[in-house]
């Protein structure tokens, strides 16, 4: 066995250097994003913040563990929403028997997040504070129209999904809040739900992604990966050509971003086709629900 | 109460326990615990390739779940059970099944991919205990194993989840 001193290491170490807390108590955290704002990341699964730590890509001069908060891991059906804490993994989510009964889109999206191992690790709010374009999570909230609650010493909101995610990796989120907390809506009787997705390798970013529910009113469609954030739109109930044009009309309305492994054109093409294929299985799960 | 500070110019004390040996030595908060394990503990059966969380080299054990060390830190593990791939032969030295399936089925040639994916597959067969062959690549897709074409890997783990179903039923029986 070798036994370097943890000192010698210190000259090759990937991440910048940084102060750590570990704050258990969710009070404990707000009140250290109080006293320190931008200069504090909250550090949930730490399984973005810590890839983007060793590429050097951030460099905050605090993190705030919470991922120990047994407070901020509570799962619980509340009302009319699936109620999740800030610390809860995305397979402590993928794991609840009843999932694909309590919010099915969730149930059919988590299986494309990143891999099992990442999942372990990673949690919801984690993702949906990292706000990345192609995540599934947001991406759901959105098509759910859920909210999320977010805290700070002087107030806690609650803030709609279509008001938090404001572009590229940011969101609505003030430096001295913390994400407490979302609200994934329950299914609604009568509803149906799909999810699709296109990436290059399973688990890999989507290039594309769409989730759809259908309701005897009409449809909602979101789509991730193909702008800067996911959107969505509501339609009356379609089939057919009009849905068709509807989903070309939507793909082009999207800012869709060439890239060195996918272009715009194709983008948008997964947007009609994915879509359609979307659609057509959620109202398949209306009839049957 | 608000909860001490580390600071980033010092080391503190990490203690942990490793493949059920209580360990201990000093990181400054931003060290990784694939540096940890490798270079503080000696403990160099884990592996690091990407550290971004994507080959799946360095996957180990945190409190009995598999997870990427490369994105962890160690101060995060004071006080936490983690297993490695030196844990999994017994005292003697037999190799565990998953092990020895591996061997031979000549699922790993150069073996560096080799410590992270038994980790992950431990954690996993212990949850699902009929997997498809569909379900093992996709849980093998957070893996990158430059050498096997993956397919002697996806045989060994099908074949101890056989054996293991097996031999479950031959003990209700």
């Amino acid at each position: 066995m070798v036994a370097a001193p943890t000192e010698a290491l210190g000259y090759w170490l990937k991440p910048p250097r940084f102060d750590y807390a570990r704050a258990d108590d969710p009070q404990a955290a707000i009140e250290l994003l109080a006293e320190h704002g931008e200069d504090a990341r909250i550090l949930a699964g730490g399984q973005s913040l810590i890839a983007i730590l060793n590429m050097r890509l951030a460099q905050p001069k605090l993190l705030i563990d919470i991922s120990r908060s047994s407070v901020l891991g509570i799962v619980a059906v509340e009302k009319n929403f699936l109620a999740i804490g800030a610390a809860a993994t995305q397979s402590s989510i993928e794991a609840r028997p009843r999932l694909a009964h309590e919010v099915p889109l969730l149930a059919q999206a988590l299986p494309h997040i990143s891999h099992l191992q990442i999942r372990n690790r990673g949690t919801v709010c984690g993702s949906l504070a990292h706000a990345d374009p192609s995540a599934e999570l947001p991406l759901v909230l959105l098509a759910l129209e859920g909210h999320v609650v977010l805290a700070s010493s002087a107030r806690q909101r609650r803030l709609a999904a279509s008001d938090f995610f404001t572009g590229m990796l940011t969101t609505a989120r003030a430096p001295d809040e913390l994400l407490a907390a979302v609200h994934y809506p329950l299914a609604e009787p009568g509803a149906g739900h799909a999810f699709a997705e296109f990436s290059l390798r399973h688990g890999d970013y989507a290039v594309c992604a769409v989730a759809v529910v259908a309701r005897k009113s009409g449809l909602r469609i979101a789509v991730g990966g193909v702008a800067d954030r996911p959107s969505a739109r509501n339609f009356p109930p379609l089939d057919g050509s009009a849905l068709d044009d509807a989903l070309n009309e939507f793909a082009w309305s999207l800012d869709a971003r060439d890239d060195p492994m996918v272009s715009a054109v194709a983008r948008r093409a997964l947007v009609r086709n994915l879509g359609r294929r979307a659609v057509q299985e959620a109202q398949h799960n209306a009839r049957t629900a | 109460m608000k909860p001490p500070i580390l600071s980033r110019e010092t080391v503190h004390a990490v203690q942990l326990t490793l493949n059920g040996v209580k360990r201990s030595a000093r990181a400054e908060p931003r060290l990784l615990l694939t540096d940890f394990l490798r270079g503080s503990l000696g403990a160099t059966g884990t592996h690091v390739g990407c550290e971004h969380g994507v080959c799946g080299a360095c996957t180990v054990h945190i409190d009995g779940v598999a997870a990427r060390a490369c994105l962890t830190l160690a101060v995060q593990c004071d006080g936490r059970r983690i297993d490695t791939v030196e844990g999994l032969a017994d005292g003697d030295g037999r190799l565990s099944d998953l092990q020895d399936a591996f061997r031979r089925h000549h699922a790993l040639q150069c073996g560096f991919c080799t410590a992270g994916i038994l980790m992950s597959c431990v954690d996993w067969l212990g949850r699902i205990s009929e997997p498809s062959e569909a379900e093992v690549r996709a849980m093998l897709s957070g893996h990158l194993c430059r050498c096997t074409g993956y397919t002697p890997i996806v045989a060994a783990v099908l074949e101890v989840a056989h054996a293991r179903v097996a031999k479950k039923a031959d003990r209700s029986a």
